[in-house]
This record gives structure tokens, sequence and C-alpha cells, in this order.
């Protein structure tokens, strides 16, 4: 069915991107409202999406009118629909709570700040949506770009760390420029339904191999799979909070969708799991990710760089289901995408008001007083951080489920034995702070409450000391991965296996 | 075998560029010359795809009244060349985002030298 319903959200937060420069040009303020309006504006759209997809099948929009395969195609199926609306969901509230810190973390850059998160939201939507795999690596650039921006307008080591996600990004973003490039020359064709028909016809060509592993190589570099994550501890931890609030949910789970999209829908499920067992690879890799980040993550101090360690491990569990190339796996990987994208986002946003009240987020310096100061913010803490571990009803734990039934199937003892241990790892991070905040000794013992009387009154109130636009999003995220978590079983079955790869 | 050294000196001159273009990203400490790296690996990829549009006896795709539509070999195909364009914008983009990091450091720490930069965020 042809439609322009695919191409309207890249559009619409494309064209307020380049806008906000003009319509913020007298008043700052402007590109806030007028980011807010965009973000809410994508998500009414990419629900509406969801919704039309789901009753009336796969919608598809031809740019300039032209045919697909010389044309560029955007699709929405259920896969790319239900993407979409976890990456504009999380954007939306990260953005709502980047009003209350943005102005004092980089104070008078909020115009070209609002700027790029635009454009980045745009680059992640068109990866999602387009259904041309040069268009994905234009795409790419755009998202990886203000990613770049977006990391290095921070303080401090921002820059430095942003320049090595730079080197390091645009060398992923070349080998996939190259491997399309060996694609192209065996098949002819860039749009990807088009190479899924015609790859069956070159049976054993050593370009299509090459290509495969090029592709893999560059977007693994951009997914942060584990020997390739280099420039991710840094790029996380010296990122305005904001930002990284913004990119850890988004940026590398989109690589990981482009992986899933161009490995099953354009190669087969059969191409890369037995005549090249790429997924084999990705499944070892991930598995040893899954171990190294979450040891990693144990052993940090600052809470941003624990986070950035432990989504290298969260990474793993989505590389762990794409790899094992079973639906139980698959069913995993997409459903972690959308738990993690929420997960990480809490957390983060949690790192940023935790910065914003005491200035910094060390966790040796959280003590009792933040579960009377930072009341909410601690509960939302909490229940992301159980979905971390992966205690039900939490939203972690039914991803967690389906990976560990995709090993079973598998037969592979040893994948089971990572997530269980792996899940043992995350609870002795996360309830290492918890243990800080709440089991230690009543915060009225402690010296710095006198300096805070009006404390105590939070108590009873909504808000205590917390301002709502930091309070509010970071409770919503939170708690709705409980939601997630009680309707997976709807999530699963209405669109995740409506769209299994065909030969899974 | 000399056939097949000769025969493809233009992909192996591509392959030498891409490792002189990976050699600089790894090797160099100092940032601009890992940009340079990085330039040369960039349009190795690019040189790559306007190879593979190369066709004998054609001529460039626009209508040749001589040539008619009849015999579309007789032209190259416009599409690598295309996407090049695209791919050398983003080049572009890219390199005037990693300058502008690179002036942001230089103006923090002084130096572009990795080694050198390296100590200085330690101390700090």
């Amino acid at each position: 069915m042809v439609n322009n319903a695919p191409a309207l959200v890249p559009l619409l937060l494309l064209a307020t991107a380049i806008s906000i420069p003009v319509l913020a040009i007298r008043k700052a303020k402007v590109a806030f409202f007028a980011t807010m309006l965009a973000s809410f504006g994508s998500v009414i759209l990419s629900s509406y999406n969801v919704f039309r997809v789901w009753r009336n099948g796969p919608l598809s929009y031809h740019f300039g009118g032209w045919l697909p395969p010389i044309g560029i195609e955007y699709v929405l199926d259920p896969l790319s629909s239900f993407v979409a609306l976890a990456v504009n969901g999380i954007a939306f509230f990260v953005l709502w709570h980047s009003g209350g810190v943005q102005e004092r973390e980089l104070p008078g850059k909020s115009v070209p700040y609002y700027a790029l998160t635009l454009l980045f939201l745009c680059g992640a939507n068109g990866m999602i949506v387009t259904g041309d795999l040069f268009n994905l690596y234009v795409f790419l650039e755009i998202f990886s770009l203000a990613a770049y921006g977006l990391i290095g307008i921070g303080e401090k080591q921002a820059p430095v760390a942003s320049f090595r996600y730079l080197i390091m990004g645009t060398v992923g973003g070349s080998f996939y420029l190259l491997g399309i490039g060996y694609l192209y020359i065996v098949t002819g064709s860039l749009n990807m339904a088009d190479v899924r028909n015609i790859l069956p016809h070159v049976p054993g060509n050593p370009a299509v191999a090459t290509a495969l592993s090029l592709i893999v190589i560059g977007m693994g570099i951009k997914m942060a799979v584990f020997p390739l994550h280099g420039w991710l501890p840094d790029a996380y931890t010296y990122a305005p909070s904001t930002s990284s609030a913004l990119v850890a949910p988004i940026g590398t789970k989109i690589a990981a969708y482009a992986v899933i999209r161009i490995l099953f829908f354009v190669f087969g499920v059969d191409f890369v799991s037995r005549t090249l067992p790429v997924t084999d690879v990705i499944a070892w890799l991930s598995a040893i990710g899954i171990l190294y980040g979450s040891v990693m993550a144990l052993a940090q101090n600052e809470m941003k760089r624990m986070l950035a360690y432990s989504s290298i491990a969260q990474i793993g569990y989505i590389g762990l289901g794409i790899g094992l190339a079973n639906p139980l796996g698959y069913i995993g990987a997409v459903l972690h995408i959308l738990n993690h994208a929420f997960m990480k986002g809490a957390l983060f946003l949690v790192a940023a008001n935790l910065r914003k009240k005491t200035g910094q987020s060390d966790i040796s310096m959280l003590d009792a007083t933040l579960r009377k100061k930072l009341p909410w913010t601690m509960a939302a803490f909490t229940v992301a951080a159980l979905s971390m571990i992966g205690i039900p009803p939490t939203a972690g734990f039914f991803s967690k489920w389906y990976l560990a039934l995709g090993a079973i199937d598998r037969g592979n003892w040893v994948f089971l034995a990572v997530i269980l241990v792996s899940s043992l790892l995350n609870a002795a991070y996360f309830f290492r702070i918890l243990e800080k905040v709440y089991l230690a000794p009543p915060p009225g013992q402690t010296a710095g409450e006198d300096s805070h009387p009006e404390a105590g009154k939070g108590r009873g109130s909504l808000a205590g000391e917390e301002e709502y636009c930091l309070m509010i999003p970071v409770v919503v995220v939170s708690f709705s991965l409980l939601l997630i978590g009680l309707w997976n079983a709807n999530i699963v079955r209405e669109v995740i296996q409506r769209i299994l790869p065909p030969g899974m | 075998m000399t056939d097949f050294i000769f025969g493809h000196y233009v992909y192996w001159s591509i392959i030498v560029l891409l490792m002189i273009g990976l050699y600089g990203m790894i090797f160099k400490n100092n940032l601009v010359k890992k940009l340079v790296g990085m330039t040369i690996f960039q349009v190795s990829i690019i040189m790559f795809y306007v190879a593979s549009a190369v066709k004998k006896s054609a001529t460039v795709p626009v209508l040749d009244p001589a040539i008619g539509v009849a015999d579309a070999a007789r032209y190259i195909s416009p599409l690598q060349h295309c996407l090049m364009l695209t791919a050398i914008v983003v080049g572009v983009a890219t390199s005037g985002v990693a300058f502008s990091l690179a002036i942001l450091i230089y103006r923090r720490y002084r130096t572009l030298d990795e080694k050198v930069l390296m100590e200085q965020m330690k101390s700090s």
C-alpha cells in the first residue's frame, strides 16, 4: 500500500531542525518549544503509524514517485514502526527533561543543542524507515555527525572523547559503505527487498561474503559490540548528561536495528547462519561483551561511567539475541531494544538529576540524604535498576527470559550461563547504590541535613525539592518499564511475532 | 600471475590507499594527521565506487543523438557517480566536524599530540 506516512516523521524532524536557528534568532527559549512540538508530533505520528501498520499491513512510500528498484523507498512494517515509536517515545521524555538541566550544563548553547538533537532524531528515524541501503548510509552519517556534536559540546574532556568516537565511527561508516559497494557490484541494486530477491541467484560469490563481513564490522563499530566498543565509555561519560541520556538509549540501538534489518531481511537467515556463520561470531563476541561490560561496570566509581559499561553489556544481550538466529532469540533482541532504550534513558536521567542536585554523580558520594532530597528520582532509579537486573514484572525480565529460552532452544548452555552470571553482576553493581541510599542510617544523623531545612517537608508532598520538569519524565519513563513488562505478551504477539524474518 | 597483479592494478592501488589511511589513523599521534588518514581512507572508497563504473567504449550518461536510446550499454552507469557525490558531501561534513573538534581540543589543552594530551588529561 502506497502512502506518505513513512516519510512524515523524518521530514518533520529535519524541517524543524533546520528552521530552529532561524526561529530562535531573537528568543533562545523558542528552540525548546519548537523541539518539544516536533518531538511530540513525531510521537503522535509514529503511534498512529504503529496502529495503521497493525491494521492494514506494511506501508511504503516512493520518493519523487520513482518506483522502488530505481527510486528510494521508505517502508513501515511492524518492526520498523515499533522501533520508531520506541525511539521517538524515549526521545520525547529526554527532551522534556532537558528543559530543566540544559541551561545549567550548556549555558547559551540551547539553540545549537536543540537543532542537533532534532538532526540526531531525524537520522535515527530515517535509518529506521528507509528501505534503501545507500540511503541508510546517509542517515547513519547524519545521525553520527549529530551525535559527535552532542557529545563534543560537553565540558573538560568531551571534545577528545568525541574526536575518538568520530575517528572510529567514520571507519565504521566507511566499512559499511565499502560493503554495500561490493553488494551493488554483485547485484546491481541498492533496494533492500530487491537485493534480497537477487542474492539467491549469485550463490557462492565471494564478493557477497566480503560485503557481509564489511557491513557487520562497520555496523559493529557503531553498535559497540565487544572488541569494537573502545569509543563508548569516554563518550558517554564526558558528554553533557542531557546528551548522554539522549545518545545512550538511541545511538547503539539504531545500529543494532540496522544489523537485524540487513542480516535477516537482506542476506536472509539461511545465509548468515549457515553459509557464512557470522551470527555465531556475533553471539560469541556478545557473550564475552556481556561479561566484560558487567565486570567493568562493577569496577567504576562514577555513575555515568558505570552506566556506559553497562551499556556495552546490554548491547551484548541484543547481539546475543541476533546471534542466536532463532525466533525466541530474535524476539528477545527486538524486545530488548525497546526495554534497554527505556531503562538506560531512565538511569541516565537519574544521573542527570543527581548532577543537577549534588553537582556530581560519584557512587562513593551517594548517601541516605538522597532518599529525602530526591524521593521520586530515587524511586525511579530503583525501578530501572530492578529492570536492569531482570526482576519480574519489570520489562528487563522478559527480554532476558526470551533470550534464555532462545539459548536453551539452541542447546547452548554457555550462553544461558552468561545470561545468569551477568544478571548477578548487574544485581551487584546496582544494589551497592541502592544500599547506600536506602539501607544506610537515617539522614537525620548526618551532617548534611541541617543545611537543608526544607528537606523534611518533601516527604509527603509530591515533589519535595524536585522540580516537576526534572521529576515527571524520569518517573514516567521508569514506571513505563512496569507497563511494558506487564504488556510484553501483547507486544510480542501483536508486533514482533508478525515480522519474524522469512526462513527463521 | 602477472595478469592478476597488473590486470587489477586499480584495486591494488585502492587497497594500498586504504591501508595508508588506516595506518595514519592508528599509528600517527598528531590529531590532524589522524584526520588526514581518515580523509585518505574515505577517498579510497570513493575511488572504489568510481572504478566500478568504468566501461570501455561507452560515453557519459547524457543523451547523445548519434547513439540514441536503443543501446543502453553505450552509456556509463551514472549511479555510482551520483552516490559518490553524496559520499563526498558526507566526507566534507565529517571533516568539518572533526576539525572543529580539533580546534576545541587545541584551545582547551594547547596541544594536538595524543601522547601529551593523554598526560594532560590524567593530571587534570
